[in-house]
């Protein structure tokens, strides 16, 4: 049986809510007595410190904390208690800078960015922008949740949106596990939903890539090898299509790092986390090349800084006073949780990075 | 002193016998790498013979490492357990088939 998770770690009011008490843990412990390595005595190492930001390719922005599921290792720690959601004024202030900024992606995700009561006028404005790639988050169930999101690939069609989707394993039990019961089953409904109107097909322009991250506390496989039994089984299983897999790595914060506490598997992933540091991975970690914008506007290294409310360091903090010029060559803020982005291939919102 | 013979940590450090005989560990672990490598067998399938064999030599390393390995490889527990059973019968079909032996001994000695 599986569990049936229900409320986020800020509704149950656990310490590990805090961004700085996570903060804490990631600094004391065996990173504390020199056990491990700092991120940063590790990065020094090849002389990488301070990570710099290059120009400017990707604007994540995070419409909200709201989400219809409650997922196991969701480092935002979302779900349908969390009132965080972006006001259609910040969206505004987002599209000025969609319409001058040099970035060429923009990527929106939450919680569930549907359930923000705008998105659907944001997707509109923002499409009319013309940004070569623009990427939603869609964690698939939000699709058949209600009636009134049942339209979302016709929707996600006419604005020629690229659906990026989660999908822990190709298996109900995993998948369930992970995300909730139930998900496996409406994450396969929406994918065929997203099949019949043209996502994932071969020769489509409909982009259709799966996100894999592992169910509990190991790291992700090869991805090339991951995507192919992917392909294969649910092909034979379902007759899904999809284009690529992205295998992204559980990063230590919120409620993935609360998981890793509670079942005494902390210390062994951080030693697996350092042990596959990979210094090529360094290099193009995906912090150097975006800016993630919280729900009230402010700005960020990337998402999993957002959480742990660390704001970029640099005079341009807020999506009111965006200047990407003083954004460019700004020092990374880091901590252990970059471990997460540096192992074996590397992983970023769009998987492996070396 | 540790108290227990098989302590979990140890496998982190098992790259270190090359500190103690560098040429031989060395040897050792390019050859390891070289096994596990994609070939006429995926590393998927590999992983799950290492599986099978780590519980029929009762290796907790190998028992330990080679579970997580097939966890991010994408391995299910079902497909894990169907492993281990294929180890377990050759290691109690090994015992059995010497059953043979002794009834051979048995026909000629008392037969």
């Amino acid at each position: 049986m599986t569990k049936v998770k229900t409320q986020s770690l800020q509704k149950k009011g656990s310490d590990l809510a805090q961004s700085n008490k996570q903060l804490e843990i990631l600094s004391n412990g065996i990173f504390q007595n020199g056990e491990l390595p700092t991120f940063k005595a590790k990065i020094s190492e090849t002389s990488q410190f301070p990570l710099k930001a290059k120009k400017l390719e990707i604007l994540q922005i995070n419409v909200g904390y709201m989400c219809n599921q409650v997922c196991e290792h969701c480092h935002v720690d979302a779900g349908p208690d969390r009132k965080e959601i972006m006001t259609r004024d910040t969206m505004k202030q987002c599209l000025e800078v969609i319409k001058t900024s040099g970035a060429h992606t923009l990527d929106l995700t939450g919680g569930a960015p549907e359930m923000n009561p705008d998105f659907r006028w944001f997707v509109e404005e923002a499409a009319k922008v013309g940004i070569k790639d623009f990427i939603v988050r869609s964690n698939l169930t939000i699709i058949r949740a209600n009636k009134k999101y049942y339209d979302l690939p016709d929707f996600f069609k006419k604005h020629n949106v690229h659906v990026v989707s989660s999908m822990p394993h190709w298996t109900q039990g995993k998948t369930d596990k992970q995300r909730g019961d139930g998900v496996f089953a409406k994450s396969i409904k929406a994918l065929q939903e997203l099949n019949a109107v043209g996502y994932g097909m071969p020769d489509s322009d409909l982009r259709l890539d799966l996100v894999y991250n592992p169910s509990g506390a190991f790291l992700p496989g090869d991805q090339m090898s991951m995507e192919k039994d992917f392909k294969k089984a649910l092909m034979e299983d379902f007759g899904i299509q999809f284009h690529n897999l992205f295998a992204i790595t559980n990063l230590p914060i919120a409620r993935f790092l609360d998981y890793l506490i509670a079942s005494e598997n902390y210390e062994d992933y951080m030693y697996q986390l350092v042990e596959a540091y990979n210094p090529a991975a360094v290099a193009n970690v995906m912090c150097t090349n975006t800016i993630s914008i919280s729900w009230d506007g402010y700005l960020f290294d990337c998402d999993f800084n957002q959480m742990l409310e660390l704001p970029v360091n640099s005079k341009s903090k807020h999506i009111s006073e965006f200047n990407e010029e003083l954004l460019e060559g700004r020092n990374i803020v880091i901590s252990q949780h970059c471990y997460g982005c540096t192992a074996g291939a590397g992983s970023s919102c769009q998987g492996v990075v070396a | 002193m540790s108290k227990t013979y098989y302590d979990p940590a140890d496998l982190r450090k098992f790259s270190k016998i090359t500190e103690w005989g560098e040429e031989l560990g060395n040897k050792f672990f390019d050859y390891y790498g070289k096994v596990f490598e994609e070939g006429a067998l995926t590393a998927r399938e590999k992983s799950l013979i290492a599986l099978a064999v780590a519980h029929t030599e009762q290796c907790p390393y190998c028992i330990d490492a080679y579970t997580k390995d097939g966890l991010q490889r994408g391995v299910t527990k079902e497909e894990m357990m169907e492993a281990i059973h294929v180890g377990a019968a050759i290691k109690s079909g090994a015992t059995l088939v010497h059953g043979v032996q002794m009834m051979n001994k048995v026909n000629k000695l008392d037969g």
